[in-house]
């Protein structure tokens, strides 16, 4: 099964800079890889830089933004291919840091079905 | 000419565990001997087409591997100062073929089996070794049929062999023979089902798992003829997957058995299944494939959904409820009781799921429910019952067909 574990935390500048010394983060990684449960990743952007693109009535708006009054924000992502959700949880406990305060974990849609 | 690598693949894969259990038993190191394995036959894949297949296939593969353990070895030593084990890796490159039997090359493909479904690996790990040291694949094929990168799949294997690389060489012991071997199997019913429930996407490079755990089920049957249970689960393989040309629409749409044509059902496959499984019964102490294969083969033989002998379908979901109980089997077992005893009775059965911690968030028990709702007439709760199953799933197929069922009921 394929998890998305979505890191929530406060953006500061220059965290795209400290994540790369971030332990947690480190610890993370290392263990994933050699499980072979690690299948992508990716800190995001200061949300400063966010754009937001709307469509109505046909025509397409783009405007800067959110910025949200909220302090906690979307940081990054870690896919991951593991056992079962007890397992998704137990990683995304490792990440649980300094900067990161929260860490949603999400099951992906699977492509496969059973008929019944 | 396209056909050349593809039979080439077909003639190497069942090859490939008897190459593997012969460098072995000579050399140890089951992590080494693999890779060896591997190499011998990607230069076999690329050679054969061109030089033409060589009249022992199996002795080439054999001196190959050896050769590539050898040269392995070779650089590692020199590598720690040529430490002299030398004389240990004279006489590899001898002529293998003559001491190998057929016996012996039946008993090690068991005997992989055993290791690569060690109780030590995780079921994935256990399901990604098996297909490459006994099923033959590539690491990029195993990647593509899971969807994971290939490096994700390459660490997988790598570490499943090293924790399995001290195990002896061998059978396991009597003792625990049972439990082992219901592994195995469980690993094949794996790979049957992740190959079955993928829908025919656009990804060709997918190989096709449900025909590699077919040929391997029958490995494994051939090569026990007494096990029951290894004779039900390739009967229950081959009965399910006779179903597959009917089991989807032409825009990937799941068709439930009630409604599938059954003249697209394969019909060779089903009268192999139907009479492996019946003289298997006939004679073996029963268990939950060979169950599950009686009630596959009861479906195959129903002409017509409204023909299916519910009765006996029942009867057989109560007797694997007993041996093998689980939620699942109890949800299976409420859709024939609601056939033989009504609606009402099913979903009395269902509601004993309610207290059951196991389930879950198992969509199958809203779906069930919405199903034997839809049956007593109670349209508005059939509905909100398909759609709390629409949104427990994982699976994209399924919540399709789950709204769609949803769609036909008045609001």
């Amino acid at each position: 099964m394929k998890y998305m574990l979505l890191t929530y935390g406060i953006p500061a500048p220059g965290a795209h800079l400290e994540a790369s010394g971030n332990g947690a983060e480190d610890t993370l990684l290392a263990e994933i890889v050699e499980t072979g449960e690690w299948v992508d990743r990716a800190p995001l952007a200061d949300p400063a830089l966010t754009r937001t693109v709307r469509v109505l009535d046909g025509a397409v708006g783009t405007t800067d933004g959110p910025f949200t009054a909220v302090a906690e924000q979307l940081t990054g992502y870690w896919l991951v291919d593991c056992e079962s959700m007890g397992r998704a949880l137990e990683l995304a406990a490792l990440l649980a840091g300094t900067r990161t305060v929260a860490v949603e974990v999400r099951p992906l849609m699977d492509p496969s079905g059973m008929e019944m | 000419m396209n056909e050349r690598p593809a039979d080439i693949g077909e003639l190497l894969r069942p090859l490939a565990p008897q190459v593997l259990g012969v460098v072995v038993r000579r050399h140890g190191q089951f992590d080494a001997c693999e890779d060896a394995v591997q190499d011998a036959l990607l230069a076999a894949a690329v050679q054969w087409p061109v030089e033409g297949v060589p009249d022992n296939p199996r002795g080439w593969l054999i001196t190959v591997a050896s050769r590539r353990l050898a040269d392995q070895w070779r650089s590692e030593n020199a590598r720690r100062r040529r430490e002299s084990t030398a004389a240990a890796l004279d006489g590899m490159d001898a002529a293998p073929a003559a001491d190998v039997d057929r016996a012996g090359a039946a008993d090690d493909t068991l005997t992989l089996l055993f290791l690569c479904c060690h109780p030590a690996l995780s079921p994935p790990s256990q399901v990604a070794l098996t297909l490459r040291a006994v099923g033959g694949l590539t690491t990029t094929q195993i990647a593509h049929a899971f969807l994971v990168p290939e490096s994700t799949m390459a660490q997988r294997i790598s570490r499943a062999k090293r924790t399995v690389a001290g195990t002896e060489f061998a059978r396991p012991a009597e003792a625990e023979r049972t439990e082992r071997l219901g592994a195995v199997l469980h690993v094949l019913y794996l790979v049957f089902n992740e190959g079955y429930t993928a829908t025919s996407g656009p990804d060709l490079q997918r190989p096709d798992l449900t025909r590699e755990a077919i040929r391997l089920a029958r490995q494994v049957h051939r090569l026990l003829p007494d096990d029951g249970e290894a004779a039900g689960l390739l009967a229950l393989m081959l009965i399910t997957d006779a179903r597959r040309p009917a089991r989807t629409r032409p825009d990937g749409a799941l068709v439930p058995l009630a409604e599938q044509d059954r003249s697209r059902w394969d019909t060779a496959p089903i009268a192999e299944g139907v009479a492996l499984i019946s003289a298997t019964l006939a004679r073996a102490p029963v268990g939950p494939y060979q169950l599950q294969a009686a009630i596959a083969a009861v479906h195959a033989e129903a002409g017509r959904a409204e023909d299916t002998d519910w009765p006996q379908v029942a009867a057989l979901y109560r007797v694997l409820d007993v041996l093998a109980p689980g939620p699942v089997v109890t949800l299976n077992r409420a859709v024939a009781v609601a056939m033989v005893d009504g609606p009402q009775a099913g979903l009395d059965l269902l509601a004993t799921l309610d207290s059951d911690e196991r389930i879950g968030g198992l969509h199958r028990v809203p779906a069930v429910r919405g199903h034997l709702l839809e049956m007593a007439g109670d349209e508005a709760a059939a509905r909100s019952a398909y759609l709390e199953a629409a949104r427990r799933t994982t699976s994209v197929p399924e919540q399709r067909y789950l709204e769609d069922r949803a769609a036909r009921l008045p609001l």
